[in-house]
């Protein structure tokens, strides 16, 4: 499966998503980011953009459309928004789009936190392939792969994010 | 072995009792309901898993504090919850509890949580369920006799490793009524699935039960023996409406040989914790001053027992 070639380098791909979101997002905008690929993005992109950030982190788990097909993941994490919800403006950040599935998911677990000013949805990779009308406000990088194909994102010991592709639904 | 409470790939499909539930499946439960705890401290206090299903609260016994939390957990998941007060119909009436079931699982019902006096009757409304091909309709077991009551094992385990992490140097000491305790027997095979090295059972002879050494604690008559450098204290209830002829002299002589007491809790560790099912006898097996203390969790097994039996609907449904 000699794919790795038709994605681009995840370091690159930050940087740019990075440089569209300089300046276009709110001074206070929160960065939050859905677990875990979008949680690694929303850290790094906090060091890299100027202004104080509110970091928080989501776990769409409970909100996914698939639970009663597939069940509970064995790790699910906790849902972090340590800022007032209501009344903020937002960035979700995730690694991949693709169905907008997971983006639905979160948007409905962040109103059960308060209604937010704005949304704004910022991804590294867009992978088109949607199932449902959500567009990104910030992408890293397009690209398209074989509908069987998963593109993964992962985090190295010394931090770096590397992309890979993996069979989908393996697991 | 067939374990009548997980399906063939070794979801949990039923929870019936802690006794043979394997440690993996144990610690996916208490890793499931770390996520649940917070829940409780939104605006919205509900997630969607389980959106229209239809939770039963059969209890044939009298119980408030596990059925508001059963209820609680169940709406949380927004499921539609139903209470059945067994004791002022149909049964009443001559139904049999099979029957009762049927009827129910003809309204559709998806989740059963059942009290009952008779040890082994969630095991029979499981496996009645499973011979009449129903095996998207769960049961849990909220307390039978003196059999389990897994829920509040869990919730116990849940709080011990909250407060001391991992469980492979801990030494639990469980003190007072054994005997008619079904949260002591589901606690302890819990804690031993978990490779707890130090279970202790502290009470009279006549509120131990039999042969309790087979399940692999010791035994300590002494209370300051058996609280001796202990890092947890699992008070029990003394279930004086069970007690048929004479067991004990007095609750107050009770109170003065097995009610945990301040000077009592000095010869545990100094970070030890104090914790009780519920509901407390004060000054029968506890002292107030306990209670209420820094040492004590009592309030927090409440809340930590929302989250567990929140975790382990959510993954009976999805099984």
């Amino acid at each position: 499966m000699n794919r790795r070639n038709a994605l681009p380098d995840a370091e690159t791909a930050l940087a740019a998503l990075a440089e569209r979101m300089q300046g276009a997002i709110a001074i206070d905008a929160a960065l939050v980011g859905i677990y875990s690929g979008g949680a690694w993005l929303a850290q790094r992109l906090a060091e890299m953009l100027p202004g104080n950030h509110p970091l928080g982190y989501i776990d769409v788990s409970f909100y996914r459309d698939d639970y009663s097909k597939k069940g509970l993941h064995a790790n699910v994490a906790t849902t972090q928004l340590p800022f007032e919800v209501g009344g903020s403006r937002i960035v979700l950040i995730d690694d991949v789009l693709y169905t907008g599935r997971s983006v639905r998911a979160a948007i409905n677990e962040l109103f059960d936190y308060g209604r937010p000013d704005s949304i704004e949805l910022a991804v590294l990779i867009d992978r088109g392939g949607r199932e449902l009308p959500f567009e990104p406000t910030y992408v890293g990088a397009r690209v398209s792969v074989a509908k069987n194909l998963s593109i993964v994102l992962n985090r190295q010991l010394d931090g770096r994010l590397e992309l890979t592709v993996e069979a989908a639904g393996g697991a | 072995m067939n374990n009548p409470q997980l399906n063939d790939k070794g979801e949990l499909i039923h929870l019936l009792t802690l006794e043979g539930l394997p440690a993996e499946v144990i610690g996916r439960i208490l890793d499931t309901a770390v996520p649940f705890v917070s829940v409780a401290e939104r605006d919205v206090k509900k997630v969607p898993l389980l959106r229209g299903k239809t939770v039963f609260n059969l209890f044939f016994e009298n119980s408030t504090r596990t059925r508001t939390t059963f209820e609680i957990a169940a709406k949380r998941l927004s499921a539609d919850v139903i209470n059945l007060n067994i004791g002022v119909s149909s049964t009443s009436k001559g139904e049999t509890l099979l029957d009762t079931i049927d009827n129910l699982v003809a309204m559709n019902a998806d989740m059963f949580v059942v009290r009952h006096g008779q040890s082994g009757a969630p095991h029979l409304i499981a496996r009645h369920l499973s011979a009449a091909g129903q095996t998207g309709i769960h049961v849990i077991n909220a307390g039978d006799g003196r059999h389990a009551h897994p829920t509040q094992g869990l919730l116990d385990l849940f709080t011990i490793r909250h407060y001391k992490h991992e469980f492979s140097r801990l030494t639990v000491a469980i003190v007072g009524d054994l005997l008619h305790s079904r949260v002591a027997r589901s606690l302890i095979h819990g804690l031993t699935t978990l490779g707890t090295p130090e279970v202790r059972a502290i009470g009279p002879q006549t509120l131990l039960p039999a042969a309790i050494e087979s399940l692999g604690v010791h035994v300590f008559h002494d209370m300051a023996d058996g609280l001796r450098g202990a890092d947890v204290i699992v008070m029990l209830r003394l279930q004086s409406e069970r007690m048929k002829g004479a067991l004990l002299p007095s609750a107050g002589e009770f109170f003065k040989h097995y009610g945990l007491t301040q000077d009592k809790l000095a010869l545990a560790k100094p970070d030890a914790i104090v914790m009780h099912p519920g509901p407390m006898n004060r000054g029968v097996e506890i002292d107030s001053a306990v209670a209420d203390g820094k040492h004590s969790v009592i309030l927090p097994q409440v809340t930590f027992g929302i989250a567990v039996r929140m975790a382990v609907m959510s993954m009976l449904a999805s099984s």
